[in-house]
């Protein structure tokens, strides 16, 4: 690892104003960022240590529920408000990584962690992301692993987490603070960002913006919701595919649907074709499976993962007959 | 501290003398070993190795590789942990992971290295009495922190119920796993105490009584064990966690004809 100085933060502004140098990195709970150090992937001439600030509280305000950037995902998974009224957030946290990480991983930092990408990880590959101009290693290579929408010639890495494919269907809203002291609200969809010409920029903060909070806003979907996770192992792997399905229900008909998708693209991937076609229809297994054609008629798989348009189809269909049922709640 | 029963210099061979001398375990620096190793006749091993490091001390001089000039690297901190209920403060480089420190500085050697990645759960030890994996924490985030390690779970010579039932389950062959898997164990008592789920959770809500074997899986998923004794593990654990005492199935075997050696 190389050589970096260490600061730590006593309030959200003073980590922005820290943070300000192009060589300062933030650290939390440092699951990724230290492995990725190890790896000579992050190069941070200073870490700014968030582990002090006060952003570590969820709050119910009105119908909303705010996640403080600093909770862990473990505390933000069995908090009563969350497991109540968005159990599909517990549950996609739940189905990422070991209890050790998630303890230790906040919610800020899930939303920024990097891909898994192997290429981007080995300093001896091209990879667009971590050296712009030098190539993707994964176009031609093994790209088993890698997106099947959005992607381009420069990336076809995919985002690795969970929460956020759960964040994406529950419309969350990301809070951050920017160098200016202003802050600014950014819609979940929006936080995260195709790779275009541009793969290094994996989201669309700019730099030095502080994420301190994230909101839920209501929705009736807490009963009808299912977190699907389909990997190569039971537990402790990254997704092949998964599926963040809610539903609102007025007895059989759909009034609303939500499907979101992980391991199939550079940001958490919502398959509006999916709900809007299933809005105002039955909810039967035939509609969803009309529902799965619809949000994979636009993949384009790669050399390696055609596998993943079919087992997508698959995994939309379980994971909507699940939320019909009830889900885990 | 560790190496209570250390040999004084004078009863160990050259091998082990330069070994100890390497871990300072004797306090001395490493010019001083360099110069009684070379004493003892390994002058060449010695001259070998002096070569060796003045060459990596280049490499690191030449820039590119490390910015910092290791004499003054410019990025010391102190950090006071405490581990298993001591204090100890320590000067150190920012780099210096909770593992290492407690590792290399400390010499508690319980808590294992083994992936140093994240991935394989061998370094998992307890921050204020919850499971995290010390090779991906700084230990300058540690500060003021209370840290148990594997060396902090027994009473005195009374062993921790999670390592009696390891023991009696024959929970692992090699036991490199063993320190990280028993401080995952100890930390999913707790865990499941307080009604946490976990993926393989029917309800999310579903509080205290006995894990199931799914349960136990999934919540020790962060720890690998190489030798594959997953299924004695999950014993141990359950046995321990739902206070239910379940019959050890292995034994040692006494061939007929050979009682009186038993």
């Amino acid at each position: 690892m190389r050589a970096f100085e260490f600061v730590r933060a006593a309030s959200p502004t003073a980590a922005v104003a820290a943070c300000s140098s192009k060589e300062a990195n933030y650290l939390a709970g440092g699951t990724n960022l230290l492995d990725l150090m190890k790896e000579d992937v992050e190069r941070p001439g200073q870490l700014v240590d968030l582990n002090r600030l006060d952003l570590k509280e969820i709050r119910e305000s009105g119908g909303e529920v705010v996640l403080g950037a600093l909770v862990s995902n473990t505390d933000t998974a069995n908090h009563p408000a969350v497991r109540e009224r968005f159990p599909l957030l517990s549950q996609a946290i739940l189905a990422g990584a070991s209890q050790q990480i998630r303890n230790m991983a906040t919610n800020g930092g899930n939303l920024n962690q990097r891909t898994r990408c192997p290429y981007f990880y080995d300093t001896a590959m091209p990879c667009n992301k971590r050296v712009q101009g030098s190539g993707c290693g994964a176009l031609g290579g093994l790209n088993r692993m890698h997106a099947i929408f959005g992607w381009s010639n420069s990336c076809v890495a995919v985002h690795p987490s969970d929460m956020c494919v759960a964040l994406a269907a529950l419309d969350a809203m990301v809070t951050v603070l920017g160098a200016d002291g202003a802050k600014r609200v950014i819609p979940f969809t929006n936080y995260h960002r195709l790779p275009d010409g541009t793969p290094q920029k994996d989201n669309t903060l700019e730099p030095g913006e502080l994420v301190t909070e994230i909101t839920l806003p209501a929705n009736r979907f807490a009963k009808n919701s299912y977190y699907l996770k389909v990997r190569d192992r039971a537990s402790y792997a990254f997704a092949l595919v998964s599926v963040a399905a809610a539903l609102e229900l007025d007895g059989e008909l759909v009034k609303s649907a939500r499907v979101a998708l992980g391991g199939v693209a550079h940001k958490p991937w919502r398959a509006t074709q999916a709900e809007e076609f299933l809005s105002g229809k039955k909810a039967t297994t035939e509609n969803f499976k009309q529902a799965a054609e619809q949000a994979m008629k636009t993949a384009r798989p790669l050399s390696e993962n055609a596998f993943k348009v079919e087992l997508g189809k698959k995994a939309i269909v379980r994971a909507l007959e699940q939320a019909k049922k009830g889900g885990v709640v | 501290m560790a190496f209570d029963d250390t040999p004084s210099p004078e009863e160990m061979n050259p091998d082990e003398l330069a070994l100890f001398q390497e871990l300072s375990e004797f306090g001395e620096s490493r010019r001083f070993f360099l110069g009684q190793t070379a004493l003892t006749g390994l002058s060449v091993f010695a001259l070998n190795l002096l070569a060796q490091q003045e060459a990596a001390a280049q490499v690191q001089s030449e820039g590119a590789v490390l910015t910092t000039n290791p004499t003054d690297p410019g990025n010391l901190l102190s950090t006071t942990l405490n581990v298993n209920g001591k204090s100890h403060t320590l000067s150190h480089d920012s780099r210096v992971t909770l593992l290492d420190a407690l590792r290399e500085h400390l010499k508690m050697t319980g808590t294992k290295k083994g992936c140093d990645h994240g991935q394989c759960g061998a370094c998992t030890v307890m921050i204020d009495g919850r499971r995290v994996l010390s090779c991906l924490t700084l230990a300058a985030t540690c500060e003021g922190r209370e840290v148990t390690t594997i060396e902090g779970l027994a009473e005195g010579d009374e062993l921790h119920p999670m390592q009696r039932a390891f023991i009696k389950h024959d929970a692992f062959q090699c036991g490199y796993c063993t320190p990280g898997q028993i401080c995952s164990a100890v930390a999913l008592l707790k865990e499941a105490e307080e009604g946490q789920a976990s993926y393989a959770s029917q309800s999310l809500n579903d509080s205290g009584g006995a894990l199931s074997d799914d349960e136990i899986r999934e919540r020790m998923s962060g720890n690998i064990c190489r030798c594959g004794a997953y299924p004695n593990i999950v014993k141990a654990v359950a046995e321990v966690q739902s206070g239910r005492e379940t019959a050890q199935t292995w034994n040692f075997h006494v061939r007929v004809g050979e009682e009186g050696l038993a």
